[in-house]
């Protein structure tokens, strides 16, 4: 379980998140919706601890995050961020081990687990052996995924997963995931700006803006009820036009 | 990392300072013909004698450096001149008798021999077709010109450009050379007066480029009488007389070649011998080793491989040099460029103290050593590891700030430690930064090692400082063209280096 109360961050003067309290139940998927730079993935940084609050706490699984607990806190977590974060100089198998090999695992067990991951997305050796230059948008965003997950942690921590790759990769990886988390039964924080995808994933969606969340609830709720006109304006900027639609339902 | 440093340098001194050996006489000279030759002399007599074999630390610079290194204990014997010892080193002009100066050496521990019989005193050479045509014979005349207001303007005397002299930089400086001179002879002035190498001084001199130099009264190239000489007829330069400057140490040690050479050298030399030895040296281009030999009546056979012998032998000195301050300089600057990426106001500090290394020019920065580690390799080694060390750090510090911050942030998340960080992401991403600093200082140090030379350091520059002392090019570039190649194979070396260090997706 993951949970924010009252957490306010400020880069100088302007504040990246404000007063934002959040509860993300264990085994469920919540989304954070909003534009670039409303404070999301601010979000994801306050919970791994990379930063801490100026006022108000983050805690998982009952663990207030802190420099000190940090540590720990980072042992039940897996991260993928929109460009991969894969280390250029290792191969993809490499990149997916390194969790492991900074806590001394044998080499057999990694090579299991290893196998295991390849095994859920399908890779072969062959590409486990490349670099990530040498990869695609989406193999490498399946690479991220296999080290988030190379610990087996209970949390997943996702920041525009999706983001880089185009329409059809995106769709394909969209059905993967969710059959995954729902297999896994993780409890994921994931960042999106795509109203869609957070209709897809979230058991519940935060919507923010300049920091705040606007309203939490689950599709449906900000959708017939929503809390503000930035609500329903934020929703229907993404629908397509009323003729487009029309013409895909034909 | 700082602790193998400490023990690097600990070891290299200790090796220097293991130089010391009982049987043999270290035979010093600085870097001009004339030294040359009377230091040859003496070891050869050395030989002779038996007693002892002969170490030759030949070429090492001006007076500050061979006196250092004679006080110091790294070397036992070099050609002085006396008014080179009251004023340069006793610092007291009116030492200017050898009785007067012996008491102040021996209060250091040094003797001074007889005098081998001729001087040699700063004298002003110019053109002998100048002369005639000025009517220069003295000093006096050339003040007289001067006051004159220029080229004397009588009808028959063509019109002469004003009087441009180039002098070496001692003579420029010192009290006993030009400063002192002019006043000496009532504000003599000069149209232009410009400091130049003693090596490129003549050329200058016969090409017309200047009028005036400072010269050697001994000195070769006045034998063949297209120089004159101008009298000091007003007895300013002190009396240079050549004698040899002895630790007291080895005169007890070995007393019998002691004798040996003062019996064989005192008065033994006057001025028109000692002017016809250096001209057999500079002029006709006979090797310092046979016209030594030709005055001690003895033979020598030169050595058909002996320049390529000794090329080779440089070589491996050249490469320990630029090996051993090199290993140092990564060894220390590596992690420097960490530090100075980790702490930034630290960091900020310790660069601009690297980098200010950087501006003493590198010749100065080995003089500096010279109070600090005497002579020979070890302050060579020190300065060129100091040298080494701006592009080593600048290229760590240059890779390690320039990284991803969101990749280092995610190295941090996946759970790594600080030092599982350093060394399984930064330094690897960082490694082109850093090889790219390696490679340019392993390239510049081939080159600044030549002058390691210059306080007895060893290395190629040993050809390069005795080629430029006896105006020999080819000697120079049996120095000059190695040092070249060296740099490139270096550089190819690294190049290949490249591969194993550099993970293969950042090449």
């Amino acid at each position: 379980m993951i949970e924010l109360s009252g957490v306010t961050k400020r880069f100088g003067a302007a504040p990246a998140v404000e007063a934002v309290s959040l509860t993300v139940p264990r085994g469920t998927t919540h989304v954070l919706l909003g534009s670039s730079g409303c404070g999301k993935s601010t979000i994801l940084r306050l919970v791994l601890g990379v930063i801490s609050p100026d006022v108000g706490t983050v805690a998982v699984d009952g663990v207030v995050v802190t420099p000190e607990t940090r540590t720990r806190v980072v042992d039940q977590i897996g991260y993928v961020v929109q460009t991969g974060g894969l280390f250029p100089h290792l191969t993809a198998a490499r990149n997916v081990t390194l969790p492991a090999e900074a806590r001394r695992w044998p080499s057999e067990r990694m090579r299991a687990r290893l196998a295991e991951l390849a095994a859920m997305v399908g890779f072969d050796a062959a590409t486990l052996a490349r670099h990530p230059a040498e990869l695609s948008g989406g193999q490498r965003q399946r690479v991220s995924l296999m080290r988030a997950l190379m610990l087996d942690p209970p949390v997943l921590l996702l920041d525009e997963p999706l983001g880089a790759l185009d329409p059809v990769v995106r769709a394909d990886l969209q059905r993967e995931l969710r059959e995954i988390f729902s297999r896994l039964g993780k409890t994921v924080v994931m960042v999106t700006h795509d109203v869609a995808e957070a209709a897809l994933f979230g058991n519940t969606i935060a919507l923010m803006t300049r920091g705040r969340i606007v309203q939490q609830g689950r599709f449906e709720d900000l959708a017939r009820h929503p809390a503000d006109p930035f609500v329903s304006e934020f929703l229907v900027a993404q629908a397509p036009p009323p003729e487009i639609a029309a013409f895909l339902r034909r | 990392m700082i602790r193998a440093f400490a023990a690097v340098v600990g070891m290299m001194v200790a090796s220097a300072c293991a130089e010391a050996d009982t049987g043999s006489v270290r035979v010093g000279s600085k870097s001009f013909t004339e030294s040359y030759l009377i230091a040859e002399i003496v070891a050869r007599l050395v030989e002779q004698a038996g007693e002892a074999k002969a170490d030759r630390r030949f070429g090492l610079g001006g007076t500050g450096i061979v006196y250092r290194a004679l006080e110091t204990g790294e070397i036992d014997v070099y050609p002085e001149y006396t008014g080179t010892i009251s004023r340069a080193i006793l610092n007291d002009p009116a030492l200017d008798t050898l009785e007067a100066i012996r008491a102040p050496l021996a209060r250091r521990g040094l003797v001074v021999s007889a005098p081998l019989g001729f001087e040699n005193t700063y004298a002003l050479a110019v053109r002998e077709d100048v002369a005639q045509r000025l009517g220069l014979r003295t000093i006096s005349d050339l003040a007289r010109h001067q006051m004159l207001g220029g080229p004397y303007g009588s009808p028959q005397t063509p019109p002469v450009r004003s009087l441009r002299a180039a002098f070496t930089s001692g003579f420029l400086e010192r009290d006993d050379g030009w400063p002192g001179l002019r006043r000496h002879y009532g504000g003599l002035t000069l149209a232009d007066v410009r400091a130049i190498e003693h090596a490129l001084a003549y050329p200058a001199l016969e090409s017309g480029q200047v009028d005036v130099i400072d010269a050697f009264s001994t000195d070769g190239r006045l034998a063949r009488g297209r120089f004159r000489l101008l009298q000091d007829d007003r007895k300013f330069f002190p009396n240079y007389a050549a004698v040899l400057l002895v630790r007291r140490s080895f005169v007890e040690r070995a007393p019998r070649t002691w004798a040996a050479i003062e019996r064989r050298l005192a008065g033994r030399i006057d001025t028109p011998e000692m002017t016809r030895l250096n001209a057999r040296i500079d002029l006709e281009g006979v090797s310092i080793e046979r016209t030594a030999a030709e005055f001690l009546g003895t033979t020598h056979v030169e050595g058909r491989h002996r320049l390529i012998g000794e090329v080779l032998a440089l070589t491996l000195d050249h490469l320990g040099l630029v090996g051993v301050s090199l290993a140092v300089a990564i060894l220390a600057g590596v992690p420097l460029g960490i530090i100075a990426a980790r702490f930034r106001v630290l960091g900020q500090v310790e660069l601009i103290s690297v980098g200010v290394v950087q501006t003493i020019p590198s010749l100065a920065l080995l003089c500096f050593m010279i109070p600090l580690f005497g002579i020979g390799k070890t302050p060579a080694l020190v300065a060129l590891s100091l040298y080494a060390l701006l592009p080593i750090v600048r290229g760590a510090y240059t890779g390690l700030i320039t990284l991803d911050r969101q990749l280092l942030e995610i190295a941090g998340v996946l759970g790594l430690s600080a030092w599982q960080r350093l060394v399984k992401i930064e330094l690897p991403l960082a490694s082109v930064a850093i090889m790219g600093g390696i490679k340019t200082s392993a390239v510049v140090t081939v080159g600044t090692a030549t002058l390691a030379a210059f306080i007895g350091g060893g290395g190629y520059g040993d050809l390069i400082v005795r080629g430029l002392a006896l105006n020999d090019v080819g000697t120079i570039l049996a120095g000059a063209i190695p040092a070249a190649l060296m740099a490139l194979v270096i550089h190819a070396a690294f190049e290949l280096l490249d591969r194993l260090v550099i993970p293969r997706a950042l090449r």
